[in-house]
């Protein structure tokens, strides 16, 4: 089907196009503050909210019926970096747990 | 200020002799994204299967990954193209589950890639990954060599493990059951790490309150009302904050 792959095509195009400019344009745009003191606050600041915000992001589906696995698999995964500081295991151990909770202990529930 | 481990990499580098300069970047690289990758491939396995579940052939994982590379929208974008979604509402989905890239201009370490190939490449594979781990405190004397090549790794992992996971995607269930938690478990290392290197409680409260506020108020703009909300919190802390506080910053 040429017309399906044509408009799959043009789905992906519009896409990367987007994306992109939403990366590259702003740094034209901030270009003239980076000398200022709130953006220097800001970006000192950001990091650290803009990683948990991303954390609540990927749990927000979550419902009660798999909230268990997660929030185990959630104290898992920071008991585990806070213990060995060490972020392939804390990833590895957290995901592992996640998928023998989700997928043995609770999988009744799907 | 220099948090442990910061100190432990800087002696790391004074013990050994330096090799050439473009080696020791990418090496550098490969180590830094260890833990990224261990998120993006299995992820990328999961994008895969995905593209193949919806009835696309396998090398569209590969196109859209290679060209589009921003995870969240990918997921979502493959099933706006299995519902033959209209092209004007797959470019405004694009840009409101993206534009949170806005905010990442403020902090992103541009100025120290220096070519403008570069440059454009850093741009257009500037997702959150590669913002947090070049954010990050360890990050500080990182060039731009070795960012750039941090970047190119984890496109690789994510593409090759799309093209994989649609490559067998039909030998395999179509939920890799629990598989997408590493995505979640990467944002929380990376968080404890931020956390780590400034021990400021109030500003990881705030963005957890601007989250939980974003989804349950605007569940369906959820990412863009979240940072909003956080970047407006920020501000006000800071018109608030005594001048020694902020300048310590």
């Amino acid at each position: 089907m040429p017309d399906h792959a044509t408009y799959v095509a043009a789905a992906i195009a519009i896409s990367a196009a987007v994306t992109w400019a939403l990366r590259c344009l702003p740094f034209a745009a901030l270009a003239p503050l980076r000398a200022s003191d709130t953006l220097r606050y800001l970006s000192v600041h950001m990091p650290v909210g803009v990683m948990v915000i991303l954390t609540v992001y990927t749990l927000r589906d979550v419902s009660l019926t798999t909230a268990p696995p997660v929030a185990l698999a959630l104290a898992a995964t920071l008991a585990l970096h806070l213990w060995r500081r060490n972020a392939v295991l804390s990833v590895l151990g957290g995901t592992a747990i996640h998928v023998a909770l989700a997928s043995a202990v609770f999988s009744h529930a799907g | 200020m220099n948090a442990p481990s910061d100190v432990a990499i800087r002696r790391e580098h004074q013990d050994t002799a330096p090799p050439p300069p473009t080696t020791s970047d990418f090496r550098s690289a490969l180590k830094d994204s260890s833990s990224v990758g261990l998120a993006l491939f299995p992820l990328g396995i999961a994008l895969g299967v995905l593209v193949v579940h919806a009835g696309l052939d396998w090398w569209w994982a590969t196109a859209i990954t290679a060209f589009v590379y921003a995870g969240s929208l990918e997921f979502l974008l493959v099933g706006l193209i299995a519902a033959a979604t209209p092209l004007a509402q797959v470019a405004l989905t694009a840009f409101l589950v993206n534009f949170r890239h806005v905010f990442y201009a403020l902090s992103f370490p541009l100025h120290r890639v220096r070519s403008r190939a570069g440059k454009v490449y850093s741009t257009y594979t500037l997702t959150d990954e590669a913002y947090a781990l070049t954010t990050g405190e360890s990050a500080h004397d990182w060039s731009g060599r070795r960012i750039v090549w941090l970047q190119a790794l984890c496109q690789v992992y994510w593409v090759v493990g799309a093209t994989l996971g649609a490559l067998f995607g039909s030998l395999v269930p179509a939920e890799l059951t629990g598989l997408d938690f590493a995505l979640t478990a990467l944002f929380v290392v990376l968080a404890v790490d931020a956390y780590l290197a400034k021990r400021d409680i109030p500003t990881p409260a705030l963005a957890l309150v601007c989250a939980l506020v974003a989804r349950f108020v605007l569940p369906g703009q959820m990412l863009l009302a979240a940072l909003g909300l956080f970047t407006a919190g920020l501000l006000a802390r800071r018109a608030f904050a005594p001048r020694g506080e902020t300048a310590r910053a």
